[in-house]
């Protein structure tokens, strides 16, 4: 319908791959934002040209809480806690990718599945099922903390997409307390990740196993 | 309903504003205390009332949670069971209120939060006509007696205590769940109202599952492992209530459960009976063996649980058989004995923790001689203990002689029927002979004779409000014993809502003559009392009599240590037992002729959790660490399990 929407959700979809193999923990945060911008716009694109201002107003608080506050919080979190700059994937880039693009394919044979409303947007909800299972990408096999963070962001970008495609009529109100919450948990997870890193003097969370309590109830312990 | 409403209310309110007076325990021991006890006597009203003059009042609020509503009945049943849920919680918080030193680096506050909200969720648990509300407020009693079991935290045994009770409450609120869903399957809804009675097999899984839940509260033998660590581990005006009415809740929901499930098959009525019999007989044999004031109590509170569970059982089986006065007689007797069974369990705790606070232990061979260093207090335990042993003419004698009058009217029936109230009898009164050891042993080796110990020998009396707490229990207590003539109308007008119109006339005119008799009785021997103790002043003419050592046969340095002691004093009964008790005993080998420095220790075990629940834990322990390769420690491995979960729950209702 919206030929600008389409194009915003292949950007989307693009932004996706780039983000499963992108080095660099500034560009991955700089990435995601930007994502959370586009899927920001997505309303107002089709929309079919209708602005009314609620929708406005929706619109640029989402875009600013995802394209300046979320990445000045991350950075600010990164800085200092002195972390490294590249991500420390756990598995290769090709092998991310690989699995970004499977991710994709099976988001849209799950996509023909689902029985949902049908929506203007063609694609909308592959993309976002693809972009649900990029965050998880980046939660499971990224090891910094941060990163998963920026994963958590990246689910909820699809979310947010996701939300478009089912709440047709009413999709920001939804939207709307999702971001609260999101934005509660990325404001305690820095804090969080700060201190770890401060404990720690790391925040790999792949080393975070000397806190496990299973060592010592090996012994028998206490019933 | 207002006045509860109100009552519900103040409680909640306490609750609240105690939680912010955690470092000003006098204020906090001030708003606890008055918030429970102004509850109190306004929830009271509303629940005599109802009990003279029956009827059934609901509010009805919606509320957004799916399939429940907030849905309060007050009908006679559940009033019968706030009224002691009401006099316990006023005369615990009394109690409270002295227990609970501003000296002690403790701070109170929040364990009276969580005594008010206890309060509060027993009186909604006798309240909810919503299953989902019943097990809200369940859980919220549950919890909350968590926190009051595991106040003194820095003891091992009470951490212990307080996880097995966790686990404990849990495993039974997940049989109760099981239970309300089979029958809200059938009915559509979860109102109380809504339920219909489940066909064939699954009326049995539901009795079943409702034994299973409500029984784990209610501390009936094989599950009762977590009762004996809880109920001395919490403060001792808590172990009151929780003896006293917790307990009680597995009661109340086992009578509301058979309402719902009526008509009964014989074979749930002979179940009820033979747990019954173990709990009664076990519960006080394992009283018995124990060396622990507040276990001893808590083991006592099994055996009148047992009591209870034995008379719903003959109730049931009489009903189901058609013997009638033996089914009004026996629920009548067991109504009656919840109610009396809470007055004096509570004041027994009390009078408990007065000892504890007084001599800062509850070990029976280190006290002795209290009854001279606190006489109050040891009055009102050994009246508590007297009414526990079910003697004349205190209040545990009314409910006992109600169930023995059912048995006895039972003998000439069907030969089965025969059976179960011979069964009955002969176990109640070996029980019953048995409690008076118990109490026996109890009230001699704490009160009477010699200190053992220095810290029995510097013991102090407890202050007026404990005092008053338990003055209030015993003066219940005694005033109970007299008037059950008059407790037959409230006893019936409960059996009515809980079982029917025809128990309440089979009731009524089967127990009126036997208690009149039985309080005219009464009165004979407190006139026979008054007598003599007059021909006693009047012998002694104004003279002091004399009082000296015990003549000890001439021997010239008495100790201490010379007196019977508590195991001592029980060591004929438990070593008739010790197949049942297994006492594990650490007995010195005495050679030659002069012996050295020698000891000897005797433990009583919790036998049912060492040979029937620890054998279960050790192999699922086993079969949890095969798993254990799957807790590595590594975050995202964990959160690629929650995914995969997620994708297959996605795909399977694809």
């Amino acid at each position: 319908m919206s030929t600008l929407a389409e194009l915003t959700i292949v950007f989307i979809i693009l932004l996706n791959l780039a983000l499963a193999v992108s080095g660099s923990m500034s560009v991955c945060i700089r990435l995601a934002a930007i994502q959370g911008v586009a899927a920001g716009l997505l309303p107002l694109l089709a929309g079919g040209g209708v602005m009314r201002g609620r929708a406005m107003a929706f619109a640029a608080f989402i875009i600013l809480l995802k394209g300046a506050v979320f990445p000045w919080l991350m950075f600010r979190a990164r800085e200092k806690t002195g972390a490294r700059r590249d991500v420390d994937p756990l598995i290769g880039y090709p092998s991310s990718i690989m699995l970004c693009l499977g991710a994709f394919a099976a988001s849209s044979w799950l996509g023909s599945r689902l029985p949902l409303p049908h929506s203007g947007v063609a694609f909308i909800v592959p993309a976002s099922l693809a972009t649900i299972f990029t965050g998880f990408l980046l939660i499971t096999t990224r090891a910094k903390a941060i990163t998963q963070v920026l994963g958590y962001l990246v689910i909820e970008n699809g979310i947010y997409i996701f939300g478009l495609a089912l709440f047709v009529e009413q999709p920001l109100m939804v939207e709307l307390a999702i971001l609260l919450d999101v934005f509660v948990a990325v404001f305690v997870m820095g804090i969080a990740i700060f201190h770890i890193s401060r404990e720690f003097d790391h925040i790999d969370t792949d080393q975070m196993d000397e806190l496990t309590d299973w060592h010592q109830s090996e012994e028998g312990g206490n019933i | 309903m207002l006045f509860l409403l109100l009552s519900l209310s103040l409680l909640c309110l306490s609750a609240l504003l105690t939680v912010f007076c955690n470092a000003r325990p006098e204020r906090a021991n001030f708003i606890g205390a008055a918030g429970a006890v102004s509850a109190s006597a306004v929830g009271l009203f509303p629940a005599v009332r109802t009990l003279l003059h029956p009827a059934a009042e609901t509010l009805s609020l919606p509320w957004p949670v799916p399939m429940a509503s907030f849905s309060l009945t007050l009908d006679p049943l559940s009033a019968f069971f706030l009224v002691p849920v009401f006099i316990l919680t006023a005369a615990a918080a009394i109690y409270g209120a002295g227990y609970f030193r501003p000296e002690e680096k403790k701070a109170p506050g929040l364990a009276w939060t969580a005594f008010n909200l206890l309060s509060a969720a027993m009186a909604v648990v006798f309240l909810a006509a919503n299953a989902v509300l019943f097990l809200l407020a369940w859980e919220v009693m549950g919890v909350s007696s968590f926190f009051l079991v595991i106040f003194d935290h820095e003891k091992a045994q009470a951490r212990k205590a307080a996880y097995i009770y966790l686990v404990a409450g849990a495993a039974g609120a997940l049989a109760l769940m099981f239970a309300f869903s089979l029958l809200g399957v059938q009915a559509g809804a979860l109102d109380f109202a809504a339920f219909k009675r489940p066909e064939g097999p699954l009326a049995a899984a539901a009795f079943l599952s409702f034994l299973l839940g409500f029984g784990l509260k209610a501390g009936v033998i094989p599950l009762h492992v977590w009762l004996p660590e809880a109920h001395p581990a919490a403060p001792s005006h808590v172990s009151a209530v929780m003896s006293g009415v917790m307990i009680k809740t597995g009661i109340y929901g086992l009578i509301r459960a058979l309402g719902l499930l009526s008509p009964w098959a014989p074979w749930w009525g002979w179940t009820l009976i033979l747990i019954g019999l173990g709990s009664c007989l076990l519960g006080v044999v394992f009283a018995l063996a124990q060396h622990d004031l507040k276990r001893l109590l808590a083991y006592s509170s099994i055996e009148n649980i047992g009591i209870i569970v034995l008379a719903l059982g003959l109730g049931v089986l009489g009903t189901a058989m058609g013997l009638y006065p033996l089914a009004a007689l026996a629920f009548g007797g067991a109504l009656l004995h919840v109610l009396n069974h809470a007055l004096f369990k509570g004041l027994l705790f009390m009078g408990a923790g007065a000892v504890l606070h007084g001599a800062g232990t509850a070990e029976m061979e280190a006290l002795g001689g209290l009854s001279k260093r606190m006489p109050r207090a040891a009055f009102l335990f050994v009246l508590g203990a007297a009414a526990a042993c079910a003697l004349p003419p205190f209040n545990g004698f009314a409910g006992e002689f109600l169930i023995y009058l059912g048995a006895f009217s039972a003998l000439n029936g069907p030969a089965n029927i025969v059976l179960a109230a011979l069964l009955a009898l002969a176990v109640l009164s070996a029980a019953g002979a048995l409690a008076l050891a118990v109490f026996s042993k109890a009230a001699g080796a704490v009160f009477l004779g010699e200190p053992r110990t220095q810290a029995a020998a510097g013991a102090h009396d407890c202050g007026p409000l404990m005092n008053a707490g338990m003055t209030l229990l015993a003066a219940a207590c005694v005033v109970s014993g007299f008037a059950a003539p008059f407790l037959i109308l409230p006893v019936s007008t409960a059996l009515g809502a809980a079982f029917g119109l025809r128990t309440t006339l089979d009731f009524s005119g089967a127990a009126a003559t036997p208690l009149i008799y039985l309080t005219a009785a009464f009165l004979a021997l407190a006139a026979i009392v008054w007598v003599l103790a007059e021909k006693r002043r009047f012998f002694l003419g104004g003279r002091q009599p004399a009082a000296g050592p015990t003549w000890d046969c001439g021997y010239a340095a008495p100790s201490a240590r010379m007196q019977y002691g508590a195991s001592s004093f029980s060591q004929p009964l438990t070593a008739f037992f010790q197949p049942l008790l297994r006492k594990t005993l650490n007995i010195p080998v005495i050679a030659g002729y002069f012996p050295g420095k020698a000891s000897f220790s005797s433990e009583a075990r919790s036998v049912v959790f060492d040979h029937l629940y620890a054998p279960v834990i050790v192999r699922l322990r086993g079969l949890a660490f095969r798993f254990s390769w799957l807790q590595h420690g590594r975050l995202q491995f964990y959160i690629l399990y929650i995914v995969a979960a997620l994708m297959a729950l996605l795909l399977w209702k694809l």
